[in-house]
């Protein structure tokens, strides 16, 4: 290598497949099919369709609010508050419940309590022009406090029968409503983040915020959207999660917001905004699900789970980073 | 000098708190009786300290959310050292509650440094790693009151002018944060390093050194406030101090610490500690349910970080302009 230039350049470029092969997504793909390989090999219990069924419980509810936070994150923004709109949603419904409101009414409930919370978000970060992050620490201790002013100690249960299907009916054989309803939603970002106008601006908004303004994309108005959409799918996630327990207390989906940013950022999403791909955040969500699986059925506890989460946030951002320094070291 | 204090958001903050605290004196006199708001304040101490902790690491635009988890796995260290081991001086397992504390900080720092990993993607993974590691270290099993040293215990609480040790402590913080952060290198450096890093580079100040800093005097910090936790309560076990620490940041943020680093200073940390100690406090008094806690203190949170907002969009945030206007 000469001693003038810093980079070599190279004779050709990559070609694509070589690209493809070495991206973040297929990095992920490998650990999904080690973490499977070493969970059929620990565990016989593991390779069986309803088993499997189960393990995807661990992580769609998570994983569809996961699908609008990458948004979020990707233009720049963060909202910390997402468990706490599922306890105040899925409070609400209980609320609503002890007036006599039916299945259709519950659902409308958590949707719409989703919405109005991500707007409140979306107000005080685009309105007021606020940092994200604290706005929503601020808003997820306000949500929630709401949620134990109407409940206390208490607990809400007694749901009705046909509400139940959201979070445990099947749609076919072992195939759960959840899972296809994780799968409608993983598709529909995926469209609107990689082949829309609206994902090219909120990539823009990412990478350069003013920028994007003074290439005329409203900034506000589109992370306006993404609060509405993050609040939103956390309301679909209160519906599901409401639905699977079958009870309310105002503790519900406790500290889930650090575990959907783990997905976020483990899916190759930028946490400084402008890059990431919802395809990559899918596999994060199956590798944090299949990992959380695969430690229950060897009955290892929860807690020590969430230090192998901890552990897999930090170590895949440090190892491309040192591989990149440790190669860039020896080429010296 | 006096009418730009005036001004000052920590004017502003101790006049809210002055007033709060006669609201609830009409009603009920108690509350201000000299006993009462020594307790409020003794209450509080712990937020003190892990508050002015958060409060370098935020000045260097950094954010620190392992501190509560830091506090657990350095209290539990230490209680069950004590437990096991009865002999141990106290003032020596304070140390080593300090000492671990400033390695978990420090292990944060190094990341952020050496690595330039954003702080709070490292410091929700630690989050999640210190606590799971109190779970691996405990066995989940609680260390009780009966199983601590009498001497491990009474520390805290013993009295010294009308104010118990935790008290004495938190002030000793307070003022040798007083000195660290307005009258040292140092101090300044995290200003320099949280209000412009490209800047910072230029006048010589290693910005990622400072920030690593920053994180192992919090970390520190966090470890004391672990001691200080578990022996005044008496117990240690998995979830002590859960979610506590966004209540360290809300802390700062109503006392006027920016978020985006650079702005704040020892004296809004300590109010916007003590406003949340007396709300804490007040609630019971006025008979109105703990439930209420959570929501007011979110509430208090985003009320401060729009009045933030507004003060910071207004004033500039430059340091020498002040100090022109003032010559």
């Amino acid at each position: 290598m000469s001693d003038t230039t810093a980079r070599a350049i190279p004779d050709r470029l990559e070609s694509r497949w070589t690209t493809w092969l070495k991206s973040w997504e297929m990095l992920l793909v490998g650990v999904v099919v080690f973490v499977f390989a070493v969970n059929a090999y620990a565990s016989p219990y593991f390779l069986n369709a309803w088993n499997l069924s189960d393990a995807t419980f661990n992580f769609t509810e998570k994983a569809m609010i996961a699908m609008a936070m990458a948004l979020l994150i990707i233009a720049g923004e963060i909202d910390l508050s997402v468990a706490a709109i599922i306890a105040l949603a899925s409070t609400l419904m209980g609320l609503a419940l002890q007036y006599g409101a039916g299945t259709p009414e519950l659902v409308m409930i958590g949707l719409g309590v989703g919405l109005l919370c991500g707007a409140f978000n979306g107000l005080l970060v685009t309105g007021l022009g606020l940092p994200s992050i604290v706005v929503t620490i601020g808003t997820m201790s306000l949500f929630r406090g709401i949620a134990y002013i109407i409940l206390g100690d208490k607990a809400f249960t007694g749901y009705p029968v046909d509400f139940a299907f959201f979070g445990q009916g099947y749609v076919w054989w072992v195939i759960s409503f959840e899972l296809v309803l994780f799968l409608f939603i993983a598709l529909i970002f995926g469209v609107l983040l990689h082949a829309t106008y609206f994902g090219r601006m909120v990539y823009a908004i990412g990478n350069n915020a003013t920028g994007a303004l003074f290439s005329g994309i409203r900034v506000a108005r589109v992370k306006f959207i993404l609060f509405l959409l993050t609040g939103l799918m956390s309301g679909v996630a209160a519906v599901c999660l409401t639905s699977r327990l079958g009870s309310t207390r105002p503790s519900i989906a406790f500290a889930w917001e650090l575990e959907v940013v783990t997905m976020v950022v483990l899916g190759g999403v930028s946490i400084l905004g402008g890059s990431g791909s919802i395809p990559g955040v899918v596999l994060a969500a199956l590798i944090m699900g299949l990992v959380t699986f695969g430690f229950g059925l060897a009955n290892v506890p929860g807690i020590v789970m969430s230090i192998f989460i901890g552990m897999l946030l930090i170590g895949v951002i440090a190892a491309p980073i040192v591989w990149r320094r440790l190669r860039g070291e020896s080429a010296n | 000098m006096i009418s730009r204090f005036l001004k000052s958001r920590e004017a502003l903050l101790a006049g809210a708190i002055v007033l709060l605290t006669v609201l609830i004196a009409i009603r009920f006199p108690a509350f201000v009786s000299a006993a009462n708001l020594v307790r409020v304040f003794n209450d509080t101490s712990i937020l003190i300290i892990l508050a002015l902790g958060q409060m370098m690491v935020i000045l260097t635009r950094c954010i620190d959310l392992s501190m509560a988890a830091n506090l657990a796995l350095s209290g539990m260290v230490v209680a069950m050292l004590n437990a096991a081991i009865p002999g141990i001086p106290v003032p020596a397992l304070i140390a080593l509650a300090i000492a671990v504390g400033a390695i978990l900080g420090a292990f944060n720092g190094i990341f952020v440094w050496k690595l330039d990993i954003p702080p709070i993607v490292v410091t929700l993974g630690t989050l999640t790693i210190f606590r799971g590691l109190v779970f691996v270290l405990s066995g989940g099993a609680w260390v009780n009151a009966h199983q601590m040293s009498d001497a491990f215990k009474a520390f805290p609480r013993a009295v010294f002018f009308g104010l118990p040790v935790l008290s004495w402590v938190a002030i000793f913080i307070v003022v040798l944060m007083t000195v660290l952060i307005g009258r040292t290198a140092l101090g300044r450096a995290f200003y320099a390093v949280g209000g412009n890093p490209t800047a910072a580079v230029y006048t010589g100040i290693d910005v990622g050194r400072t920030r690593f800093v920053a994180f192992t005097l919090a970390g520190a910090l966090a470890g004391l406030s672990g001691y200080l936790w578990i022996s005044r309560y008496a117990v240690a076990y998995v979830d002590i101090a859960g979610g506590f620490e966004l209540d360290i940041i809300a802390a700062c943020v109503i006392g006027g610490i920016s978020i985006a680093g650079g702005i704040g200073s020892v004296g809004g940390a300590v109010l916007g500690a003590l406003f949340f100690g007396v709300i804490k406090n007040a609630l019971p008094v006025v008979n109105i349910s703990p439930f209420w806690q959570l929501a007011i203190s979110g509430a208090a949170i985003i009320v401060a970080v729009a009045f933030n907002a507004r003060a910071e969009r207004r004033r500039g945030r430059i340091i020498l302009r002040q100090s022109e206007a003032a010559s």
